[in-house]
């Protein structure tokens, strides 16, 4: 049935399979190596084989696990509304998978094993088959195991149907990643053993000697004291960084020198994609401005920009104008500034720019800790939980906290347990509420976000006082006019939760290993995602088998995406239609922190299934793992029809703790 | 408006439980099943339980030499293995420490103990760690331990146990550490550890109250991470009681040491 069968052993591309970098395919080849640009391809069946293969990578011999013997994958390219059969043959000894990242497949074709299909076991041929109504740039990815790391990642281009709005030229794919000569268990298991193993730009005393010169030591050891006094480190930027990684573009490190040409003049287009495990990169070419045509696959107004941030698993389309006869350095830079990869743009193949310094490393601040904040009138606050305590008294004693003031004297506080707490929030409004933190607590939940706002008008960690143009969430528009524009019916709110410390990863405190239910969505409904960044890293957040979209204040044409960085300290929202039925995995696209738990499953729930339930689903079944997130369940569900956009019925409620 | 919504809800729970009330206990059991139709319930239960497994479920495993070391001072040598092992996941862990002291010029052990632990995270820094401590050396001794280990606020290592023997005797340890990092790899550890005992219990030589203090720092340079060798000073200090005991035995109640060891884990 559903076009499951068996498939035992015949050639079906396994010559390609021990080629090594040599025999990249030839979209991922430098002009030095004949790349002169995408060619467009016909077809609508591919044949992946999946299996493990040598690579060599800056010099470096390693061993990968990916698609038919090439790091990255083949391109995979077809048209919009074109039925496509893909043959997928597990040529490993564990189990396989291949999630279509962004595409709006029916859901058992996901490909996210336990989810929406069993998963491929070894030696088996999966056939997968759809035909998806959109265009644009995605990519494809093992779902199974710790594959994404090992090599398991590769293009995916939909040409539009119609005419693209896009004009360009010639074309190029740049497929960004991360790549560790060490197994990607080992890694894991260094993060559970001690997960700062892999930081090595934590502040030293001749920081702190630094920091005492310039601003005065009682203020150094106060910022220093404050920091230590939670635990925790503004140096938290990445989890895994350069001290392992080999920063990639198109499986070719800097050494490796990837280089496209152009003629002068020519208008070219950039497909990139974040494809790394564990790597947010900043994007930029020196000396040369980028208009940003597409993201997540979707047309977006064309803006122009120096640079921009991409979290893991997001993509970029644009468009380029190099005019001088030069080369020109495309830099993705990790992060945490702990590496870099360079390729080359150049009027002739083999040119190598020269490559930036790395920038110095970031140091996150209290804004991040969702800690900068009006905290006017909240002595009367009073909270019995041990770490609570040590964040908002010693961080209210701060110097150089940003205290603006709120009406905050409505505040009702009729708790003293964190896992207690009631505010009335009658007083308050917008995004500067203070939060509540109905979830699970406990070992796994190191730091709730107090004064979480909204962050989407900012470029991202690292990049605030650059001396050029960064893009941000807030300058993304739509080119088309969503298509739906009904106001949600129901919120969702959802915390991102974690205890760096002992590198625990959930949703709402809770592992998915732990989640009992999931969240469920009505056909036809139009339901508001809260997302609350509670931990003090940035986590791109993916939705499977539909876009969102992004309320960044762009009206009815807000930017449709798949996945969304939620910075530090970050309240934001999006809205769904749910039309898609099926079980969707909905994860943060760090691979580590979905291992650890930072995942769950959002149903769309058809209708006329099981009573046709119009009602949110569990509203009032205590049972559920993830009870905590529906914000309406209890007595507001009725008004927030009214009122959809009004704080208070998100906020105004107890805890279940 | 709203009541008519508010009617209309009522409606459909009521006919919804009147309907589906096997479905629901059914549904009840998985946290999502829509794949179950398409692929059969079998195949996508097996994974669907390994999907959540490995989603946050995950047993790691830990080994170090925390402290690997020659301890050298003008009346002995001593080499000192202080090691620790985990098994486990996020909560629920078994620990093993130990510790050894042995004699290079006379050839024996001079102490040798082993903790099993049920290590159970309480709070977000904290584990409570319950189990037994067998000495080897100087004499086959059991004890039951409770203890707390963790990181404390400012950035200090904790580890405290109270050891109550099969004689009947009550003895505590409290150890602290801090990491001061002159470099990304160059690192200043002061440590502290205090022994203390309810009681004076001649025949291990120790007096009540605070009986040892032992308080050092070692400059340990990471090679890598998991590999760090050492250099250190450290000052033991006996007090009260078992001061005497080691006076009258001809030993000092106070000395200095000088380390050179290692510190490594996997």
């Amino acid at each position: 049935m559903f076009n499951r069968r068996s498939f035992l052993g015949t050639a079906l591309g396994t010559g390609a399979a021990f080629g090594a970098a040599s025999l990249l395919p030839a979209w991922a080849r430098s002009a030095s190596h004949g790349n002169t640009g995408l060619t467009a391809l016909t077809g609508s069946e591919f044949n992946l084989d999946v299996g493990e293969f040598p690579v060599k990578i800056g010099g470096r011999h390693g061993h990968a696990v990916g698609v038919n013997g090439t790091l990255p994958a083949p391109l995979i390219r077809f048209r919009e509304g074109q039925e496509v059969t893909l043959n997928v043959t597990n040529r490993l000894k564990a189990d396989t998978s291949i999630h279509w990242h962004g595409l709006l497949v029916p859901f058992h074709m996901d490909g996210v094993p336990g989810v929406s299909f069993p998963g491929i076991k070894p030696g088996e041929t999966f056939q997968y088959k759809f035909a998806v109504p959109q265009s644009g740039t995605y990519w494809y990815h093992s779902h199974s195991g710790l594959q994404e790391q090992q090599g398991h990642y590769g293009p995916l281009i939909i040409d539009p149907a119609g005419a693209d709005p896009v004009a360009y030229d010639r074309e190029y794919v740049l497929v960004l990643s991360d790549w560790s000569f060490e197994h990607p268990h080992r890694i894991f298991a260094k993060l559970k053993a001690s997960a700062e193993s892999y930081n090595f730009n934590k502040r030293t005393v001749g920081d702190f000697l630094e920091d005492a010169s310039e601003k005065g030591f009682d203020e150094a050891l106060s910022e220093r004291a404050m920091w230590g006094g939670m635990r925790m480190s503004p140096r938290d930027i990445a989890d895994v960084t350069g001290a392992t990684y080999t920063y990639l573009i198109n499986g070719h490190s800097t050494l490796d020198n990837w280089n496209g040409v152009f003629t002068p003049g020519e208008r070219v287009r950039l497909r990139i994609i974040n494809a790394s495990a564990m790597s947010i990169f900043n994007v930029r070419m020196p000396g040369l401005p980028m208009t940003v045509v597409a993201a997540d696959g979707l047309n977006v107004e064309p803006v122009e920009t120096d640079e921009f941030q991409m979290g893991v698993a997001e993509t970029y389309d644009v468009i380029i104008e190099p005019r001088d006869d030069r080369a020109y350095a495309f830099v993705a830079e990790s992060i945490d500034r702990s590496g870099q990869a360079v390729a080359t743009f150049g009027p002739r193949p083999g040119m190598r720019a020269e490559a930036p310094t790395l920038r110095p490393v970031p140091t996150l601040t209290m804004k991040d800790m969702a800690m900068d904040h009006g905290a006017h009138g909240m002595d009367g606050m009073s909270h019995g939980s041990g770490d609570m305590k040590d964040m908002s008294h010693e961080g209210h004693e701060m110097s150089g906290m940003d205290h603006s003031a709120h009406g905050m004297d409505g505040m009702d506080h009729g708790g003293h347990d964190m896992g207690e707490m009631k505010h009335d929030m009658s007083a308050m409004s917008g995004d500067d509420a203070m939060m509540t933190h109905d979830h699970k607590t406990g070992p796994g939940v190191a730091n709730t976000a107090m004064m979480p706002v909204s962050r989407l008008d900012e470029p991202g960690i690292g990049l605030e006082d650059v001396d050029h143009r960064v893009l941000t969430y807030a300058d993304l528009r739509a080119l088309e006019r969503n298509a739906d524009t009904r106001p949600p019916e129901r919120e969702l709110q959802i915390h991102l939760t974690s205890n760096m410390h002992r590198y625990m990863w959930s949703f709402d405190g809770v592992k998915f290993s732990e989640v009992t239910e999931s969240i469920r969505l009505n056909e036809g409904e139009r339901v508001r995602f809260n997302l609350v960044n509670d931990t003090m890293m940035p986590h791109p957040i993916h939705l499977h088998g539909m876009f969102f979209e992004l309320e960044n204040g762009g009206g009815d044409h807000r930017p449709r995406k798949h996945t969304v960085i939620v910075k530090p300290g970050e309240k934001l929202a999006f809205d769904v239609s749910s039309e898609h039925i099926g079980d969707w995995a909905f994860h943060c696209h760090l691979l580590y922190h979905m291992h650890a738990g930072m995942m769950n499953v959002v149903s769309v729930i058809p209708n006329g299934e099981h009573g046709g339930m119009a009602m949110p689903a569990s509203a009032d079944d205590p049972h559920a793992g993830h009870h905590g997130m529906d914000h309406d369940s209890h007595d507001g569900h009725q008004d927030m029809q009214d009122e959809p956009h009004d704080m208070d019925h998100g906020a105004d409620h107890g805890g279940h703790h | 408006m709203r009541q008519l919504m508010t009617f209309r809800a009522a409606i459909l729970s009521c006919s919804a439980l009147a309907l589906v009330p096997s479905a629901i206990g059914e549904e009840g059991d998985k946290p999502w099943s829509q794949a179950d139709d398409i692929w059969g319930e079998e195949a996508m239960a097996e994974a669907r339980a390994e999907v959540l497994e490995k989603h946050g479920d995950i047993r790691s495993t830990y080994i170090q030499a925390e402290r690997f070391e020659l301890q050298s001072s003008d009346d002995e040598d001593v080499i000192l293995l202080d090691g620790n092992a985990w098994i486990g996941g996020d909560i629920n862990k078994l620990w093993i420490k130990s510790e050894l002291e042995y004699l290079p010029d006379e050839g024996e052990f001079e102490e040798a103990e082993i903790q099993a632990l049920w290590s159970r995270a309480i709070s977000p820094y904290f584990d409570l760690q319950t189990g037994v401590r067998y000495d080897f050396e100087p004499e086959g001794l059991a004890h039951l331990v409770i203890g707390a280990q963790g990181l404390a606020p400012y950035l200090f290592e904790l580890d405290s146990a109270a050891f109550l023997s099969e004689e009947g005797d009550l003895t505590a340890r409290v150890e602290a550490e801090y990491e001061l990092l002159l470099s990304q790899r160059l690192i200043l550890q002061p440590r502290a550890e205090i022994a203390l005992s309810a009681s004076d219990i001649p025949e291990r030589e120790i007096g009540a109250g605070v009986s040892q203090i032992d308080a050092g720092l070692r400059l340990r340079y990471e090679i890598k991470r998991e590999f760090a060798p050492y250099i250190g000073i450290e000052w033991h200090q006996r007090f009260g009681q078992t001061a005497d005991y080691i006076e009258a035995e001809g030993g000092e109640s106070g000395e200095a040491v000088f380390l050179i060891g290692l510190r490594a884990w996997y």
